[in-house]
């Protein structure tokens, strides 16, 4: 069977089995779909790096995704907020609809798009500025706030972040001042501090020592509740521990995509069964 | 089974190139040391502080270097504030948007050529697109030369530094929704700024020496002047005059505005490199 | 298709401008600014060539042939400054090459590491003088050492030789062809210097390390594997240097002599293109005597151009090789 009929069987099981009608069924699916991708393609130049993948983004729900080096799950990552824009040899064929809308169409405003879309990167990437600054930076691009409405979110997106009490008292510094971990959380607060609804976070935690690692997956915990958020991850025991749905890819394929107590626990492909044991990968 | 003739020979060649290589280098630092000690032998007498005061002088008679000091100070500070401009945003052009246009490459291209142009024939251009059609040398005139000379260097460095940039800052910012101009201005600048401070000190320190391209557009000016729309007194071409002239008085002169030159780029080098120093351990 | 209008509002209201206009006007001036170098380039040939237009239109290709210089009866030939351009930037390349290729073997093979980096500062140093210093330092002490103790040893010497003392005659000047040649090669040694360094330095630390695995001598290594290895950059920075000699003023003006006359002694003084100009520009009455210096500055402007481009192609085919 396709990736999207088995797809459509695992959430629908779900559902099922959580007593809820068919009609009210079909609704809560759409509703709580906050990003469907339809048969993406995605091609760096002539490599055809992402094949007829579909699979739902749910809103307010962490989705991992999983799967070994060259897999496609950064790719993949990256078309969400057209980051692969930046570069002219990289391009996407298929659909992403974005809360019903298409954003592969050319006319759409790519940064209106990534306001609303955030994304923190695998090492972090701290803008040569101070602390404050670093937050202010997105939030000054869209709206006008005064200074104390400026101090006020800058303060909420780093108590979003964990990071308010360490830095309180130095928020002049350089954003460089900070350890590496730190910095990290600067990332996400920087990327809250911008009210997006999405948040797209890349392998956030795997250029952190462990301590850190386990505060920021406290914090995917805490922000999914306002944000949907989509991590890639290599580290499966991570995509356990933090995530509601989980997909699973090799090779530019959608092979498993289901909640992810089932995906860990039952799978329904021995590929996925393999690789979560480790057999490879 | 080793032929130890054929051994031998082999090491008797390579102490044989390896010490002449040493013997070049040794030549080489023996002849910079003999250059700036002469530099400073002859030109520390006539660094006195009338050197400062006063204006060039008549052949024949005591002075100072005022007027071509202000001048020279005056043409780099043209040929800088109109060059920088120009080479900043073509080397952001190379960096930023010309990575796939075939455009970029050839732009790339003439402009190393521009790095090692004769400057004379900058000098030329100048003079028949700005002195001739003006009917009279000027300062301006000298300014825009060197700031041709200026805009290569400055197009090199930065778009080398910006190219020092990495990626995924530039990512991080656009993920944001910042719009590609303010991602250049707001972040690849401010990441490059050291960098791109020392193109424009290294730039400074080229002009400052230049002669060939003033002897026809600024020409020279034995009074102290402001006026930029006239031939105006500079460094270079003074020591030019006074160093081929037969008076005493005037070669002294010229030794003590070569040490000013010299010691003035030094510092600027010394600058340059320090503030080239402190964007890496920034890491 | 929907389209981003169709975004709710009030996701939108409190959004102001993109930043649409801001990528225009600012994409807009970078890519003017970088067309505006190749317009200081299409500048340059153009005023240049207008200039000398007079000049050509009356002596065509005779000027190039003829090495008569005179202003009163306004005939002009620049086949002496031309000859003493090329011949002044072929001594400083015979003496240059070699002693740069020396210090860069030193500097990348033998010297120990502390000394590396005072060393390329040194050669930096060297580069950073400006050409007038030299140009003094020339006049003023090289010359006169040059007179009194080397000259008349040449000229006694290699000067009775046959042959090629025809190259050493004539009274010891001090200045003139010989001495330029020598402060030029002075002039543009750090330049090829530091070229030659980094050309060297694109070579794989594998694949030195493999030469001397083998037992080769660090000369045989250098010899037989670098060189072979970066030879388009070694000839790409040696071409660099030759540009920058052929286009050189102040450093040869103030020892070249400046007299209009080719000889077969290079001891003899004479002319450079940039010599000429820099001397005779300001004083040069009539059309015809400044359009004949402008054509001068034209031709040197143009062989300069084509000298660096060659390099430039070199060096770039070389950084090709080392990154691929």
């Amino acid at each position: 069977m396709s990736g999207a009929e088995r797809i459509n069987l695992g959430v629908e099981a779900d559902l099922a089995m959580s007593g809820i009608s068919s009609a009210a069924r079909d609704k809560t699916e759409a509703r709580s779909v906050k990003i469907s991708v339809k048969d993406l393609n995605f091609y760096y130049n002539t490599h055809h790096a992402l094949k007829d993948v579909s699979l739902p983004i749910h809103e307010k729900q962490v989705t991992a995704f999983i799967g070994p080096s060259g897999c496609g799950k950064s790719t993949l990552l990256r078309v969400f907020n057209r980051m692969y824009d930046l570069y002219p040899k990289q391009r996407a064929e298929g659909e992403v609809l974005f809360d019903g809308v298409n954003i592969l169409t050319p006319n759409i405003d790519l940064n209106l798009l990534r306001a609303r879309i955030g994304m923190v990167f695998q090492k972090p990437t701290p803008f040569p500025m101070s602390i404050y600054d670093n937050i202010a930076f997105g939030v000054k691009l869209y709206e006008r706030l005064s200074s104390s409405e400026m101090a006020d979110r800058v303060e909420h997106s780093l108590r979003r972040a964990a990071l308010w009490d360490e830095v309180k008292d130095k928020l002049k510094q350089s954003g460089l001042s900070l350890s590496g971990g730190q910095q990290q959380r600067l990332c996400i607060a920087r990327a809250v501090a911008v009210e997006p609804e999405v948040l797209l976070l890349d392998e956030p935690a795997s250029a952190l020592d462990p301590i850190s690692t386990a505060k920021i997956e406290e914090l995917i915990d805490e922000l999914k509740t306002d944000y949907t958020i989509a991590i890639v991850t290599h580290n499966m025991q991570q995509a356990a521990r933090v995530s509601d749905f989980t997909a699973f890819m090799y090779l530019g394929e959608l092979i498993e995509f289901d909640r992810t107590s089932t995906v860990f626990t039952s799978p329904a492909l021995k590929q996925t069964q393999d690789y979560i044991t480790g057999r490879f990968g | 089974m080793m032929n130890n003739v054929r051994y031998h020979t082999r090491k008797v060649r390579n102490v044989v190139a390896l010490s002449l290589s040493l013997f070049a280098t040794l030549t080489g630092l023996f002849i910079l040391t003999i250059i700036l000690a002469t530099l400073f032998i002859n030109g520390f007498d006539a660094i006195k502080p009338s050197i400062f005061t006063e204006m060039t002088p008549p052949p024949g008679e005591a002075g100072g270097l005022l007027n071509a000091i202000y001048g020279s100070i005056m043409l780099t500070l043209v040929g800088i504030v109109t060059g920088t401009p120009l080479g900043i945003m073509a080397g952001t052009y190379l960096a930023e948007y010309g990575r796939s246009e075939r455009i970029a490459q050839i732009v790339r291209f003439i402009n190393d050529i521009l790095l090692s142009a004769p400057s004379i024939a900058v000098g030329i251009f100048i003079y028949e697109i700005m002195v001739a059609p003006m009917g009279h040398f000027s300062a301006w005139a000298g300014g825009m030369a060197l700031a041709v000379i200026v805009v290569p260097v400055v197009v090199r460095t930065t778009e080398d530094m910006l190219n020092l940039v990495p990626n995924t800052l530039r990512e991080s910012a656009s993920a944001l929704g910042t719009p590609k101009w303010r991602v250049i201005s707001s972040v690849c600048y401010r990441a490059a700024r050291n960098g791109m401070i020392t193109g424009v000190l290294l730039a400074l320190a080229r002009i400052s020496g230049e002669t060939a391209p003033l002897l026809f557009t600024a020409l020279n000016n034995q009074f102290f002047s402001t006026n930029m729309n006239a031939p105006m007194a500079n460094l270079p071409v003074v020591i030019y005059q006074m160093a081929l002239s037969p008076y005493d008085d005037w070669q002294e002169l010229a030794w003590g505005g070569a040490l000013i030159i010299t010691i003035g780029i030094l510092a600027l080098n010394i600058v340059a490199r320090y503030l080239a120093s402190l964007g890496g351990e920034r890491r | 298709m929907s389209t981003a209008t169709d975004i709710p509002p009030q996701l939108i209201a409190r959004r102001s401008g993109s930043g649409a206009t801001g990528d225009k006007v600012f994409g807009f001036l970078a890519r003017a600014a970088g067309l505006g170098v190749l317009l200081i380039l299409g500048g340059v040939i153009v005023s240049l060539t207008l200039g000398a237009m007079p000049a050509i239109k009356a002596f065509g290709l005779d000027f190039f042939a003829t090495e008569a210089w005179n202003p009163v009866t306004e005939k002009f030939g620049g086949l002496a400054p031309i000859f003493g351009t090329l011949v002044t930037s072929a001594i400083a390349m015979i003496v240059a090459v070699p002693v740069s290729f020396g210090i860069a073997i030193f500097l990348t093979e033998l010297c120990p590491g502390w000394l590396k980096r005072p060393l390329g500062i040194a050669i930096e140093l060297l580069a950073g003088i400006p050409s007038i210093i030299y140009g003094i330092w020339g006049l003023f002490s090289f010359a006169p050492f040059l007179q009194i103790y080397v000259q008349p040893f040449l000229i006694d010497t290699i000067g009775n030789v046959p042959i090629i003392g025809a190259l050493f005659q004539g009274p010891p000047y001090g200045i003139g062809i010989l001495t330029a040649g020598l402060i030029l090669s002075i002039m543009i040694l750090p330049f090829i210097t530091s070229v030659m360094r980094d050309v060297f330095e694109t070579v794989p630390a594998m694949l030195r390390e493999s030469a001397y695995g083998v037992g080769a001598t660090t000369w045989e290594v250098v010899w037989k594997v670098v060189l072979p290895f970066c030879s388009t950059g070694v000839v790409g920075g040696v071409m660099l240097g030759l540009g920058r000699a052929l286009g050189e003023t102040m450093a040869v003006t103030f020892v070249i002599g400046n007299a209009h006359h080719i000889s077969a002694s290079i001891l003899a003084p004479g002319t450079t293109i940039s010599a000429t100009i820099a001397n005779e520009f300001t004083e040069a009455i009539g059309d015809l005597y400044t359009a004949s210096l402008i054509e001068l500055g034209l031709f040197l402007f143009v062989i300069t151009f084509v000298v660096l481009a060659i390099a430039r192609l070199m060096l770039v085919r070389l950084e090709k090789k080392a990154g691929g």
